[in-house]
């Protein structure tokens, strides 16, 4: 069972691709760059299609998905943390 | 499989352009001539009407936009015959003598000194004979190149950058080569991954272009933004899907441009490409807009991946719709056209994915319903510039 999945070896976020993840269940992700297997513990909930912290990153780091720049960090995030709006935000606009 | 001699049953219009439906439509001019033109399309069956609320005291460039779109509409190749009405004759004329020049068939009445019983009743009997006219007509055997596909994605989640828009990359990297005429847009949905389109253009005039377009959408983000677009875009939509920023959103929407098509030009809003390959047209992110604004190009199919689960149609082009979140496909399943799920848990590699997309597109030239044509879709919205006069 692939619970996530990883564009790129640079990326600091994966993807959930099934329903139902909980905090506290050790996910299996799918690093699709070189087609190898990653694994994090999840730190909260992660509904399909929300992003999971598969680095630790500072308030004010870049976020990496599929190899590229998609924003900054508002806040510390630690590996298996839910990233999404309220800790991530745009750098353009 | 699709090779250069995979053929199709298309309508051979008279100006060469094939199209994949055989509407007749009944076109409003303007927002007062809707209603007439849904008499008619009640009267006769088998018209369509292309309703929409525009029309009047629009001027400059918004005002060619409407012509545009319009005569782009009535022009394009699903389209057998065109009856047009407007509140008044001399802009109805525009329209009509444009798509004339395409050789079908089309009339146009103004309602003005007629009023809209008369303006119903010879306008219905043109349409039925129009419809007659173009029950008869039949199918031929064409080329895969005289095939014209465009894409949008929209009510993106992540999983549509993982799985349906690099299906969609996917198919049109292997269309590319067979000499199909191809298009993808949404100008502000580039933002964040503008470099990877620029890098894909072929030549350095494509490119400047391409920028010039780019910055152009930009500055108007600028003039009129009241925060960073968080409310908007993404939409609220893409952020349940877990869609966070806008450059995170460009980088899955630009997947549907596949890892080898060349950006061989630059179109503005409803213009005609002129030779085959993969075109930017600058448009609206929004879903109806922007694939009305293809089918007023004259593109004949039309490629819509979603992940949350946009339900949108057109009344000129057929929209194919193609999903990888399993959630959607399970609860939204009567949208979805073509199922890609299985990508996400590598049962599937986009090789298969892509060949069964364009299996699905070809049954849907040679016939086929889409799920949108089969529910009613019909959304044609056009793109305004800026306030009426």
């Amino acid at each position: 069972m692939i619970h996530f999945l990883v564009h790129d070896k640079k990326d600091t976020v994966g993807v959930a691709v099934v329903e139902g993840i909980k905090a506290g269940q050790q996910l299996t992700g799918w690093l699709m760059e070189d087609d190898s297997t990653v694994t994090v513990k999840a730190i909260n909930d992660i509904p399909i299609g929300h992003k999971v912290a598969t680095a630790a990153v500072k308030s004010g780091d870049t976020i990496w998905k599929y190899g590229f720049d998609i924003g900054k960090a508002v806040a510390d995030i630690k590996v298996g943390e839910h990233a999404h709006t309220h800790n991530i935000k745009t750098k353009r606009w | 499989m699709i090779n250069s001699k995979t053929t199709f049953m298309g309508y051979r219009r008279e100006n060469g352009r094939v199209g994949v439906r055989n509407h007749v439509i009944i076109l409003p001019l303007d927002d007062l001539s809707n209603a007439a033109c849904e008499a008619v399309a009640h009267n006769i069956k088998g018209t369509t009407v292309v309703g929409h609320p525009y029309g009047r005291l629009q001027f400059g460039a918004d005002l060619e936009l409407h012509f545009r779109t319009l005569i782009g509409a009535g022009c394009n190749p699903n389209v057998a015959a065109v009856v047009v009405i407007g509140i008044e004759e001399e802009w109805t004329n525009r329209i009509v003598q444009a798509i004339a020049k395409t050789g079908k068939p089309v009339t146009g009445f103004g309602i003005e000194l007629h009023g809209d019983h008369d303006t119903i009743m010879r306008a219905s009997k043109v349409a039925k004979e129009y419809v007659q006219w173009a029950s008869e007509i039949r199918r031929v055997e064409c080329p895969i190149s005289d095939l014209w596909v465009s894409t949008k994605c929209g009510e993106s989640d992540t999983t549509s950058g993982c799985g349906a828009n690099p299906t969609v990359g996917n198919a049109f990297d292997k269309l590319e080569p067979l000499g199909v005429t191809m298009c993808f847009g949404e100008t502000t949905e580039i933002t964040g991954g503008e470099h990877i389109v620029a890098d894909r253009c072929a030549t350095p005039e494509v490119r400047a272009a391409f920028m010039k377009m780019f910055d152009r959408y930009q500055e108007v983000i600028e003039r009129h933004k009241t925060s960073d677009l968080s409310d908007s875009q993404p939409t609220k939509g893409n952020i349940a899907g877990g869609l966070t920023t806008i450059e995170e959103k460009a980088l899955g929407n630009i997947q549907k441009i596949g890892k080898k098509c060349k950006v061989i030009g630059v179109l503005d809003k409803a213009e005609t490409p002129t030779k085959p390959g993969l075109w930017f047209m600058d448009s609206s992110s929004a879903a109806a807009e922007m694939v009305t604004l293809c089918a007023a190009s004259g593109y004949v199919v039309h490629f819509f991946p979603t992940g949350q689960g946009n339900v949108i149609g057109n009344p000129i082009i057929p929209v194919i719709k193609l999903c990888a979140n399993p959630r959607t496909v399970r609860t939204m399943s009567e949208h979805v056209d073509h199922d890609c799920s299985g990508l996400l848990q590598r049962e599937k590699n986009l090789d298969q994915t892509g060949d069964e997309l364009l299996d699905i597109m070809m049954r849907t030239c040679n016939g086929r319903l889409t799920a949108a044509e089969a529910l009613g879709h019909n959304e044609f919205v056009m793109t305004r510039l800026y306030e009426s006069a």
